[in-house]
This record gives structure tokens, C-alpha cells and sequence, in this order.
């Protein structure tokens, strides 16, 4: 919501403007995105954004609902594609491979890219068979006993083995909200992704519940790149490095967190983080 | 006040609409089912009278053969009507002798002739063996013919009465479980028929109708729901088809099967095979559209959830989405394969709707299904067919019940799977 007429005409002439502001480049790239177009049917949704994402880094991506911060990450999965009237274009190198290219394997790609979802989706199956799915499809384990150890890892990874390593054969359905959600992190990460992408995971979470996603984000960093959407601006605060900013289809600043939180150099980003609109 | 007052007030009249409708439904269904099985229990008794034969060796076998071949050819008619004189030895005249035959049913003669066939040691011997009643006899002891009535006014006369009275009292007839009724086929004697040439046939025509509508039509509804291109025309023209086929008079389906696979493709008349044919054209438009419905529920986090983790398109649906909808697909399968179990007309066209006294060997015997023998027996007027059409729509009704209660109990124990 704009808070005055003034505001709304210069982010009008602001969204034209498609230069972003700050150091879009890291020095160690994982993920180096140039000039990607998102378009659903005629409707442009990304306007020209490049970005640089780090190894091990954090990065967090803040702004307004409908900004496309939430399309973009799909972009790096190609999760796009299951929408039919969505198009992208532009570059987008993982490990030095176009991603977008249409020889990619996206197979292969989402088990390099993981993805935890807005809402916990486990699947209507057991905790075990949860995490062992990824695994499988894959072929990750030659047998039984490779298997409960990828899945007891991942669990421990996600935080959740101690919770429930007394009833493994029970439905994911079955647990709270916020160990759901992190089953779904322990799936991803059986897989052995690079990169984790997450979308809003806390959005349907209680406080606590959030606070230890949290916490288990900041350990992740040590293995895995990690790209989270979010709306709550102090959660980007408290567990990213860098910290992108869009607006309406539009990276308008990109840059440490510290930096965009305390200092930021556009006028739109300092308007969202002060909460002028949101 | 006044406001919530009115409001309560309406909720009230709201639920007390429900609650009339409900019980308006449910008293029409009570009287239906009572109608039905008050007419129907009846039927699945029948009368026996016990005659005593005498296998007259001079009758049956006078050159003492000893050859079955021989031996069928003699006049078993003659041994049933000498046993029923041995019952009433004073009856005397052509037309009275005549009546007293008929208190026992044409079908006696088969009877004694297979007992001779199954045991050719039984000639020479007497036996005491229970034969089935005339039709009219047995409405009588069912008590479906009125004794106190004039004369005149019932189908069972004064004397016959008298005749039955006397077995009555010394016994010689009784009630039995009507094992006729789930052993023969049609007749023009109430009696003698029976439904088996109709459940048999409902069964292959069922068998053949599952075997090609579920997995075309699963694999329909899987292909267009989860494969198809969207924003299609002619995928949207199939849509648009399967949705109209389902609402296509069933009858008109019979008239394809009759233009196609009878006068095409020459298959064989009244077979189940054919019937089985059309009831699948008729149901895998039901088939389709509930398993496409059940697919549309599974909610797209799942999908996603998969489809995140790497796995291909055929994965998700199979892995996820497929059993997540199973209990969905199979409940409308059930339903439809009710419907099909209970429909009559397309067969009339094809020519299910025939007399058949033998009992089908396969799919391409002739034969009729329950529906239509209920449509066949309520034509006529008989007495013993009016309690036998009843009994045909009990035996239809539990098979729908039947099949209804798994479809539920399939739903419940697939949903408590995936919970």
C-alpha cells in the first residue's frame, strides 16, 4: 500500500528506471544470473535483473507482495516451467552451466537446487519414506542400509532426528507445523543439493517454530548456498549476508544486509524497510 | 434483539426443512423397500409335494436294458402321472384326472428322469420323492390366493382345493428354500425359472464393461489431467466431448452398439460380450470425469513438493498424485459400474432382452442381465412372476448395496492410508 499520491508516481517513474543499485557481483559466484526477462503470457513479472548469489552465502529477498521476488527463485530451479503460460529469458549460470538452456536436465538441476516450499507439503507417507524419496529417485543408495543412512543424516541435519527417530513409520502429515517444515528441509537436503531455495518457509509457522528454521538456516550455510524469500524483514536481518530488494518486477538494490538495513542508497528500499509500504 | 431473534428463527426453519426433506426421502424409500420385499420375500421359497414313485421296471426299462440310452426315451411322463393317481387312487374321469395332474408341476417329469439318470439301480424301486407344485398351488400355500373366496373367483377350484388340504394334512407338502430360482434360467412356468442366465450375463457384461473402461478410462483422465498440453483445442474438444457423452441418453448407446458391433462387426446377438461393450461406452464417460476430479484435489503442493526434489513428471504423478487420488478414482469407478449393473435399455437394442432358457457358458452365449429379466418377468401377469420380479429387484438391490458399501469402504481405508 502507498501511502501518498507522490510516492505512488515516483515508484511509477522509479520502475521504469531498471538499473539496480549496489554490488550486484561476489567474488565466489555459485549462481550468476544476467538479464533475466519473466513474462506470464504478455505480462512482464521480471524486468532485466542480474544478480550474483555466493558459496555459502545467505542471500535474502525482500519487497512488496506481486514484486516477483517469489518468481525469480523459481527461476533457479526452473520450477517455472510447470506454470504453462510463464516464459524466461536471459542467462542463468550454475557452475558455469546455463541453467535455462532448454538441453538442461531439470531432473538433474532440482537435485543440484533444492526447494522448500511457502506452506510444509510433506508427502502423505511415512517420515522415513519422506526423506527417502529424493534419495531414491535418484538412486543415491545401493541398498537398505545406505538408505536409513542418508535419511538419519538428514534428519539430524534438519534438527528433527531426536524428535522423531521413536516413530519414523509415522504419516509427515502427522507432526506440527514447524517440524513439518522441516521434514520438507530434510527431504531437500537428502538430495545433496548446492543450492537450498526456500519461499517464505516461516510464513505459516508459529514464533518458535520459526526461530528454529532460523537456526537451522545459519547451520546450513556451512554446506549449502542458500537463496530465502521473505517477508519479514527482520528475519532477512537475522539470517542473511546480502540482501536483494525488488520492486515490482524490478532488483532494485542489492547489497550486504547490514548495509541495506542501516544505509540503504534508494529511495524505494528505504521507504519498504521503514515500512512505508509493504 | 429483534434482529437475532429473527435470525435464530431463521436457522430454525432452515434445519426443520432439512430434517422434512430427509425424512420425506426416507419414508418414500421405506415404502419402496417394503413394497418390494413384502411382494418378493415369498419367492425365494417354493412348494414340494412328495410323491411316491414306484420305478416300474415295465414302464422305464421293460427289456431290462440296463442302458440309460433306453432307458431316457420312456414315458417318465406316465410314472409322474401313475404316482399322483397312487396319491388320490379315487379320482376317476378323463378331465378330473386331468386337473389333478396339474397340481404338480410339468418340471417332475426332468426331476425323476435325472434321479433315474443319476442311480439306474433306483428301478424296480419305491421312492418317496419331494417334486415341485404347480405355480398355483404354490401361490395358494404362500397364501397369495385367498381360500375363503368364492369359487369363482379363485384360480384354485373346490376340489383341488380339497386335493391339497388332504396333502396338507397328511404332510405331504412343504415350503422350501427355492433353489430353482438361483438354478435355471427363464420359463414360461413361474416355477420352473430362474435368474441364473441373468446373473451370469449381468456378471460377464459387468466383467467385460470393468476390463475396458477402468483402465482406459484411468488412463483418460490421468493423460488429460496431468500430460495434456493446456490451452489446447483439440484437447479442449475431447474435454468437451467426454463431458457431453456423459450426459448422453443411455439408450443411444445401444443403438451405436447395434449399428457397430452388431451390423459392422457381425458379433453375435444378446451376448454379454456386446453388452459389456456398450455399458463401457456408457460408463467411461463416468469413469473420467470423477478420477479427473479426484486428480484436480490432489492439492499442487505435492506435485511441487516432488517436482522440487528432482523427480520427473511421471514420477510426481505416479509416486504422489496417483495414490492420493486413488480412492477418489475408484469410487466413481464403483459408481459407475453400479450404473451399469443397473441398466436396461441400451441391452434391449442390442438383444439381451430375450427368453433364454440355457445357462450361459461364456461371453458370447446369449443372455440377459437383472435389469432386464426384471423388465421381462414384470410383463407378465402371473401371479408367481409378480413375487418373482420382486425378488430379482431384492437380488439387484443388494448387489448395488454391495457394491455401493465397498466403494465406501475403499474410499475409507485408502483416505486412512494417506492421513
Amino acid at each position: 500500500m502507498f501511502d501518498n499520491e507522490e510516492l505512488l508516481k515516483e515508484t511509477k517513474s522509479q520502475a521504469l528506471n531498471s538499473e539496480t543499485v549496489g554490488d550486484i557481483h561476489v567474488d565466489d559466484p555459485r549462481i550468476i544470473a544476467k538479464n533475466i526477462n519473466v513474462f506470464y503470457g504478455d505480462k512482464p513479472a521480471i524486468n532485466n535483473a542480474s544478480i550474483d548469489i555466493g558459496k555459502n552465502e545467505v542471500l535474502a529477498m525482500i519487497g512488496p507482495s506481486g514484486c516477483g521476488k517469489s518468481t525469480f527463485l523459481r527461476c533457479l530451479n526452473r520450477m517455472n516451467d510447470t506454470i504453462d503460460a510463464c516464459r524466461v529469458e536471459g542467462e542463468l549460470f550454475l557452475d558455469n552451466e546455463n541453467i535455462l538452456d532448454k538441453k538442461t536436465d531439470v531432473v538433474s538441476l532440482r537435485a543440484k537446487v533444492g526447494m522448500v516450499f511457502q506452506k510444509p507439503n510433506p508427502f502423505p507417507k511415512s517420515i522415513y519414506d519422506n526423506v527417502a524419496y529424493g534419495p531414491k529417485i535418484h538412486g543415491m543408495a545401493k541398498n537398505k542400509i545406505e538408505l536409513d543412512e542418508i535419511v538419519f543424516k538428514s534428519l539430524d541435519k534438519a534438527g528433527l532426528f531426536e524428535e522423531v527417530k521413536d516413530r519414523l513409520d509415522a504419516p509427515g502429515t502427522s507432526i506440527s507445523g514447524g517440524q513439518q517444515q522441516r521434514l520438507c528441509i530434510a527431504r531437500t537436503i537428502a538430495v545433496s543439493p548446492e543450492v537450498i531455495l526456500m519461499d517464505e518457509p516461516c510464513s505459516a509457522l508459529d514464533p518458535i517454530a520459526t526461530a528454529k528454521i532460523e537456526e537451522l538456516i545459519y547451520d546450513l550455510k556451512k554446506n549449502f548456498t542458500i537463496v530465502i524469500v521473505t517477508h519479514a524483514m527482520q528475519q532477512a536481518a537475522r539470517v542473511s549476508q546480502r540482501t536483494a530488494y525488488f520492486h515490482l518486477g524490478n532488483l532494485v538494490e542489492v547489497g550486504p544486509t547490514s548495509k541495506i538495513f542501516t544505509t540503504p542508497q534508494h529511495k524505494l528500499t528505504e521507504s519498504y524497510i521503514t515500512g512505508r509500504f509493504g | 434483539m429483534n434482529n437475532l431473534k429473527s435470525r435464530i428463527a431463521k436457522e430454525k426453519r432452515f434445519k426443520a426443512y432439512g430434517i422434512i426433506s430427509i425424512t420425506t426421502a426416507l419414508t418414500l424409500l421405506t415404502i419402496l423397500f417394503v413394497s418390494i420385499f413384502s411382494q418378493g420375500y415369498t419367492a425365494f421359497q417354493e412348494t414340494r409335494i412328495q410323491l411316491p414313485v414306484y420305478f416300474d421296471q415295465e414302464i422305464l426299462d421293460p427289456n431290462k436294458t440296463n442302458d440309460w440310452n433306453i432307458i431316457k426315451k420312456a414315458n417318465f411322463n406316465g410314472l409322474v402321472k401313475q404316482s399322483i393317481r397312487n396319491l388320490f387312487p379315487e379320482v376317476s374321469g378323463r378331465s378330473n384326472k386331468r386337473k389333478l395332474y396339474k397340481i404338480v408341476s410339468s418340471s417332475a417329469e426332468y426331476q425323476i428322469r435325472n434321479i433315474v439318470n443319476n442311480d439306474l439301480s433306483i428301478i424296480g424301486s419305491k421312492q418317496n420323492i419331494w417334486v415341485l407344485a404347480d405355480d398355483d398351488v404354490d401361490m395358494l400355500i404362500k397364501g397369495n390366493i385367498n381360500r375363503n373366496l368364492p369359487e369363482n373367483e379363485r384360480r384354485i377350484d373346490d376340489q383341488e382345493l380339497m386335493w391339497i388340504e388332504y396333502l396338507e394334512s397328511e404332510n405331504l407338502i412343504k415350503k422350501v428354500f427355492n433353489k430353482t430360482l438361483f438354478s435355471s434360467g427363464d420359463s414360461s412356468e413361474s416355477e420352473q425359472s430362474g435368474i441364473l442366465v441373468a446373473l451370469l450375463g449381468s456378471f460377464y457384461a459387468l466383467l467385460i464393461t470393468l476390463v475396458l473402461s477402468f483402465p482406459i478410462g484411468i488412463a483418460t483422465a490421468v493423460y488429460l489431467e496431468e500430460f495434456a498440453p493446456k490451452d489446447n483445442k483439440f484437447v479442449d474438444f475431447i474435454e468437451v466431448n467426454i463431458n457431453n457423452l456423459a450426459a448422453v441418453p443411455s439408450i443411444i448407446f445401444g443403438l451405436l452398439g447395434l449399428a457397430i458391433f452388431l451390423n459392422f462387426f457381425e458379433m453375435p446377438r444378446s451376448a454379454p460380450l456386446v453388452g459389456g461393450m456398450v455399458l463401457s461406452l456408457m460408463t467411461l464417460p463416468r469413469i473420467i470425469i470423477p478420477a479427473r476430479a479426484a486428480l484436480k484435489s490432489v492439492p499442487p503442493s505435492i506435485r511441487e513438493g516432488a517436482l522440487g526434489l528432482g523427480a520427473s513428471n511421471v514420477q510426481a504423478v505416479f509416486n504422489h498424485v496417483l495414490p492420493i487420488a486413488t480412492p477418489g478414482m475408484l469410487t466413481g469407478t464403483i459408481i459407475g459400474m453400479a450404473q451399469a449393473l443397473g441398466e436396461s435399455a441400451p441391452l434391449l437394442i442390442i438383444g439381451m432382452v430375450a427368453f433364454i432358457v440355457d445357462i450361459p457358458q461364456g461371453f458370447t452365449d446369449p443372455a440377459t442381465t437383472l435389469p432386464v429379466q426384471i423388465y421381462l418377468w414384470a410383463d407378465t401377469p402371473e401371479r408367481g412372476f409378480v413375487e418373482r420380479t420382486a425378488a430379482v429387484i431384492m437380488v439387484l438391490l443388494i448387489f448395488l448395496v454391495l457394491m455401493n458399501s465397498l466403494a465406501i469402504y475403499l474410499r475409507k481405508k485408502f483416505e486412512k492410508n494417506i492421513t
